[in-house]
């Protein structure tokens, strides 16, 4: 009896509906996905013939997981974090040298049925690292040396995941800076970061001439509304022009340097159609190898990045304003868009649902993230804000990238939507992210170190 | 310490929120401002398949369908469904060797890739469907998919119907894109004419696809799909029968012949020669005969009924009484004493009649046939007191000209009828150089139907029905009524009115109609009997500049209350009477008296229909055709004499495509071609006996 009051006092009950809500969403759509009229719904869940009989099952095991999260005493986390980071790294090496191969990464170990993807769970181990790290009593995050650590232990596995040739899954681990920025990090850097960012992915979408232009009408608005300011700090004005100078040689200059001098032309093609943009080059004798490469690939779906954009922002964009429907999708039910059960699951959602139900879905994932941020500022304890921080931005960086990509705003990087997509791995690592932060959440009284 | 940078997680949200507007930002740029995407959404997955409806079926005047759907299959292929099956049976049941297969394949997923079906062999035969039907289990990825296709029960009536074919891209273009490349259109005749009828309505199914082209189901469960009405039927005034007879009679001659009832106008029958067997141009037939058909320099698939124009000769001459009489510049009792020929105006008109007397009246004059008579009252025509000149006296006369549909197009319901010539004075002006520097005895040959006067079969046929009727007309037409027709349906209407040609007096048509029924009781025609059956008839030996005579009849049956009226032409034949008459007059008989009796009329049928009046140059070409064919046959036969041993092997030629197949061999050996029969003369244009067994 006391027991059972321990496991529900203090839970958050509407961070449990809302996951609950999100993976029966996921569910929905890939089996809107799967789904031919006249088939037996139930038969293929019993014989796990098919993904949303699988995922039902993912489901379930991540229910019982959860369970055991919220039983565990929240001491434990704290307690173990490195040696789980310490674990998570191992792993992660070792599956790059005894790992299979899968699509080109050497990112599973398989252990007879059963596969497991380290990277994955690395990002729970690395948050809970980093705030330990951060929790430590010793440790003044104001100090640059202190940064410096956390950046390295939170880019640790991030190299590593970059040399088991996952990129995309590499990346998140950038997120963790927003976390840093939260407890210290010069603002500085942060911006610096993402602009660039911005400012490379502009240049793949936008010509040169364009981002001139509206670098330079943007950096005249800023000057313009910041005019007064300029008297007592003549530096700021300066700041802005050079921001701008930066931003345009970057664009104009940097990258159709890099991309037309120094890649070769069969990384622009690739690198261009990470937008879902197609190269054709200017030069003739390019152009005619290009072809020559392209037509020796053709049907290996080696680089198909191009065409999923293209046909994910059909299958979005023909959703209109109140969407075909449910099971209504041509695009998603006919296989039109590839790994659309995986990376590209929006499309299901934005076909079926069109504008009104992508904003009512995006509208979810926006209360689950503020909750997240409000009970990251409830809490006494750092190791649980910190935590808190880093599965607000591992998820908020996932949805970021995943549904940008599907919509054509950011390079295909396969990374999938949290609670949605279709994977075990990945289910399971959100489901241990978001009840280690409820079980923490739930002891927030606690001062954990 | 919670308090500490708590103030940054205001710039975290705002980070979230500006990104999130981000997104939804591009989302309402793409599912609300920009509509393209429901479109590409739509070509990507859903396919609308043409429905086509089985076209209409055209009927004789007394029920009969003289032409027919009969359904044929494609032999289709589905090439990634093709593993393992038995190519050497399916090349030995298609007779074609495993290159050739390969071949095919390879060309169907070049054009339709591997997931989509392709027709690997059109329309095959009866035979070779039930040989493949029984072995279809051993092919996957084949199928037999249904065809209608034109047949033709009766052979006759080619140029009536006209054919069907795929369109081209001039069609298409000019349909405004409503027809596809591979449909089928009415490309002459009726089934040009009234392919708006005969096509139905299609009907338009949509289908969805995926992202391999394969066919997955109904979309929406066929909500949008619109289903095929089939052609309406055509009930036409033709008499196939009489058609056959006409199509037998003008065997082996060039000519054209129209009968028409001239009560409705109808026409009955309507033959040109040399004809072809429609079916020779429906189906798979179509390719191999198309090309024959055109080259000809007999020009089978000219309609010389409707465009073949020819110097109307005597035939023109109860027109040109009927003018004189109308105007009153002369009486039935008129009479001319022609002495041989018309002298008055210089070089002399000859007459073949030199007695005296024979052009004592209007009716001596036309049953004799008199030229100088008829040159005489053209002239009087002409030179009219009541005109100031020779110019308006001649507009006058081409007034009435027009008005009995002569040098005007009538309207008839065919493609391209030609409306010959009744010239104008501007053409005179340019011969003679000037509007005064001619007179009616520059044109006087015009009043015994020469000069420039020409007139098609059907123009001829509708002058008779005229005095006929005695003044009125319906517009030739082939169609007497369209299935299900509505009373806004005006597409006939024309046919339906009445036309009344001037007010020439009965008086008047009476004298000429004596004068013609004398023709046939001792005029040019009076050894030319329908048993049983008074007619009146004009007969006429046109002369032209192409070689002998043409043979012309105009005539119609019976005298009093005519319902049949006939004009035949036959070309180069010689005199009117010969050839044309007994053509018309054994037209009339079966007509009137539905069979042709035994005697006189059969003897006539046999002479007739056995006579071949093929003017030697055409002869000639056909001969150095055959010439040709049988030199290179000659030269096969030899090779394959001399060398006995070994098949006749033509050196180095590539047999396939390399490009497709660059993996093959070059054997440098190909099987022989098979050789052509050369047909015998009789046979060609008829379709080969192997056809004639299968309906």
């Amino acid at each position: 009896m006391r027991n059972n009051n321990t496991i529900s006092k203090g839970i958050d009950w509407s961070m449990v509906i809302l996951y609950g809500v999100l993976v029966i969403i996921g569910l929905l759509m890939i089996f809107a996905n799967e789904y031919k009229e006249g088939e037996s719904i139930l038969q293929p869940v019993l014989s796990q013939s098919k993904d949303y009989g699988k995922q039902a099952l993912w489901a379930v095991i991540c229910a019982v997981l959860a369970i055991f999260i919220l039983l565990t005493d929240s001491k434990f986390f704290t307690a173990t974090a490195n040696l789980l980071y310490g674990l998570g790294i191992v792993l992660c090496i070792l599956a790059l040298f005894i790992g299979s191969e899968v699509k080109g990464s050497k990112s599973w170990i398989v252990l007879g049925g059963f596969r497991l993807q380290p990277s994955e769970l690395s990002k729970v181990f690395t948050c809970l690292a980093l705030a330990k790290y951060i929790s430590r009593q010793e440790t003044d995050f104001s100090k640059t040396t202190s940064q410096t650590v956390g950046a390295a232990i939170s880019l640790l596995p991030a190299i590593i995941t970059i040399a088991q040739n996952e990129t995309g899954l590499a990346l998140v681990y950038f997120s963790f800076f927003l976390v840093m920025y939260r407890e210290g990090l010069p603002p500085f850097i942060l911006i610096a970061g993402a602009s660039i960012a911005v400012i490379l992915i502009l240049s793949l979408i936008f010509t040169p001439q364009t981002l001139f232009i509206a670098y330079a009408v943007l950096a005249a608005i800023v000057i313009f509304f910041c005019r007064s300011l300029f008297r007592r700090n003549r530096l700021l004005l300066w700041l802005i022009v050079a921001v701008w100078a930066v931003a345009s040689i970057i664009s104009s200059v940097v990258m159709p340097y890099m991309i037309n001098k120094v890649m070769k032309p069969y990384q622009r093609d690739r690198i261009y159609s990470l937008v879902g943009k197609p190269y054709i080059p200017e030069d003739p004798e390019e152009r005619a190898e290009l072809e020559k490469l392209k037509s020796k690939n053709r049907g290996k779906s080696q680089n198909q990045s191009e065409y999923n954009v293209i046909q994910s922002k059909i299958a979005i964009g023909s959703g209109g304003v109140p969407g075909k429907g449910y099971l209504k999708g041509t695009q998603t039910r006919y296989d039109f868009v590839p790994e659309q059960r995986t990376d590209f699951i929006f499309c299901t959602i934005g076909e079926g649902f069109g504008f009104l139900g992508s904003v009512v879905f995006l509208s979810l994932y926006a209360i689950l993230l503020f909750r997240i941020i409000i009970i990251a500022e409830r809490q006494r304890s750092t190791f649980s804000r910190v935590y808190a921080y880093g599965v607000a931005s591992i998820f908020f960086f996932h949805i970021t990238i995943n549904i940008c990509m599907t919509i054509g705003l950011a390079p295909v990087i396969g990374i999938p939507l949290p609670l949605i997509s279709y994977g075990g791995s990945s289910l399971l690592t959100f489901t241990m992210l978001l009840f280690i932060l409820i079980r923490l959440d739930a002891d927030r009284q606690m001062i954990l170190r | 310490m919670p308090e500490f940078n708590q103030s940054r997680k205001r710039v975290i949200q705002l980070i979230f929120i500006v990104v999130f507007l981000v997104i939804i930002g591009q989302l309402f740029n793409l599912q609300v401002i920009q509509s393209k995407y429901a479109k590409l959404a739509e070509n990507n997955a859903i396919a609308k398949k043409i429905v086509y409806p089985s076209r209409g079926i055209i009927y004789d005047r007394k029920g009969r369908a003289i032409l027919d759907n009969v359904a044929r299959f494609d032999l289709v292929v589905t090439p990634f469904q093709v593993k393992g099956i038995d190519t050497a049976a399916l090349c030995n049941i298609l007779k074609i060797d495993t290159a050739e297969f390969h071949k095919r394949l390879i060309t169907s997923i070049v054009k339709n890739g591997r997931y989509r079906p392709s027709v690997f062999e059109p329309l095959v035969s009866p035979q070779l469907q039930a040989q493949l039907d029984e072995n279809m289990y051993k092919f996957p990825g084949f199928d037999l998919s249904e065809r209608p296709v034109r047949s033709y029960p009766y052979k006759a009536a080619a140029h009536i119907l006209g054919y069907v074919a795929e369109v081209d891209t001039a069609i298409i273009r000019k349909s405004n894109y409503f027809y596809q490349m591979g449909d089928y259109v009415g490309r002459s005749g009726l089934e040009s004419s009234y392919e708006k009828v005969l096509m139905g309505t299609r009907g338009i199914r949509h289908l969805i696809k995926d992202n391999k082209n394969r066919i997955q189901g109904s979309f929406e469960n066929g909500a949008y799909d619109t289903t095929a009405e089939a052609g309406r039927n055509l009930y036409s005034s033709v008499d196939i029968e009489l058609q056959q007879l006409a199509e037998k009679l003008l065997a082996n001659k060039i000519g054209g012949l129209v009968a028409i009832n001239p009560k409705t106008g109808g026409i009955l029958a309507m033959a040109s020669g040399p004809t072809y067997d429609p079916n020779d141009l429906a189906g798979a037939a179509f390719r191999k005969n198309w090309g024959r058909l055109a080259l000809d320099t007999a020009r089978p698939l000219y309609n010389r009924a409707i465009k073949g124009q020819y110097p109307p000769g005597s035939t023109f001459k109860p027109l040109g009484a009927l003018i004189a009489l109308d105007q009153g510049l002369i009486n039935p009792k008129y009479g001319y004493g022609c002495g041989g020929a018309y002298y008055s105006c210089g070089r002399g008109v000859k007459c073949t009649h030199a007695g005296h007397g024979h052009a004592a009246t209007l009716r001596l004059a036309l049953a004799n046939s008199c030229n100088a008579y008829f040159c005489q009252i053209f002239r009087m025509a002409i030179d009219n007191p009541a005109f100031a000149n020779a110019s308006e006296g001649y507009l006058k006369w081409k007034k009435y000209m027009n008005a009995f549909g002569m040098g005007v197009k009538l309207g008839v319901d065919l493609p391209s009828e030609d409306r010959a010539s009744v010239p104008d004075t501007s053409r005179y002006n340019r011969d003679f150089g000037g509007a005064r520097r001619w007179n009616s005895c520059n044109i006087v040959t015009l009043g015994i139907g020469q000069d420039r006067m020409t007139a098609t079969p059907l123009q001829m046929a509708n002058v008779m029905s005229i005095i006929a009727n005695r003044g009125y007309y319906y517009t030739p037409h082939l169609v007497d009524s369209i299935q299900d027709e509505t009373a806004n349906d005006t597409t006939l209407s024309k046919y339906r009115t009445r036309h009344t040609v001037t007010n020439i007096s009965d008086e008047d048509y009476q004298a000429v109609l004596d004068g013609m029924h004398d023709v046939t009781v001792y005029g040019t025609a009076s050894f030319l009997r329908i048993p049983g059956i008074q007619y009146c008839a004009k007969t006429g030996t046109a002369q032209n500049p192409h070689g002998k005579d043409h043979s012309i009849f105009t005539s119609f049956a019976p005298k009093d209350n005519p319902q049949i009226a006939v004009a035949v032409v036959v070309e180069n034949a010689g005199f009117g009477a010969t050839w044309a008459g007994p053509i018309a007059t054994l037209l009339m008989e079966k007509y009137l008296n539905d069979t042709i009796s035994a005697g006189e009329s059969m003897n006539n049928f046999e002479r007739v229909s056995k006579a071949d009046l093929i003017p030697a140059a055409i002869k000639h070409w056909y001969y150095v055709k055959d010439s040709i064919k049988q030199a290179k046959l000659a030269i096969k036969e030899v090779s394959v004499d001399t060398v006995l041993e070994q098949p006749a092997v033509v050196p180095k030629k590539t047999t396939f495509d390399p490009e497709a197949e660059p993996l093959r061999k070059d054997s440098g050996e190909v099987i022989p071609e098979k050789t052509f029969m050369i047909l015998p003369q009789e046979n060609r244009n008829k379709p080969d006996s192997s056809k004639d067994e299968k309906q």
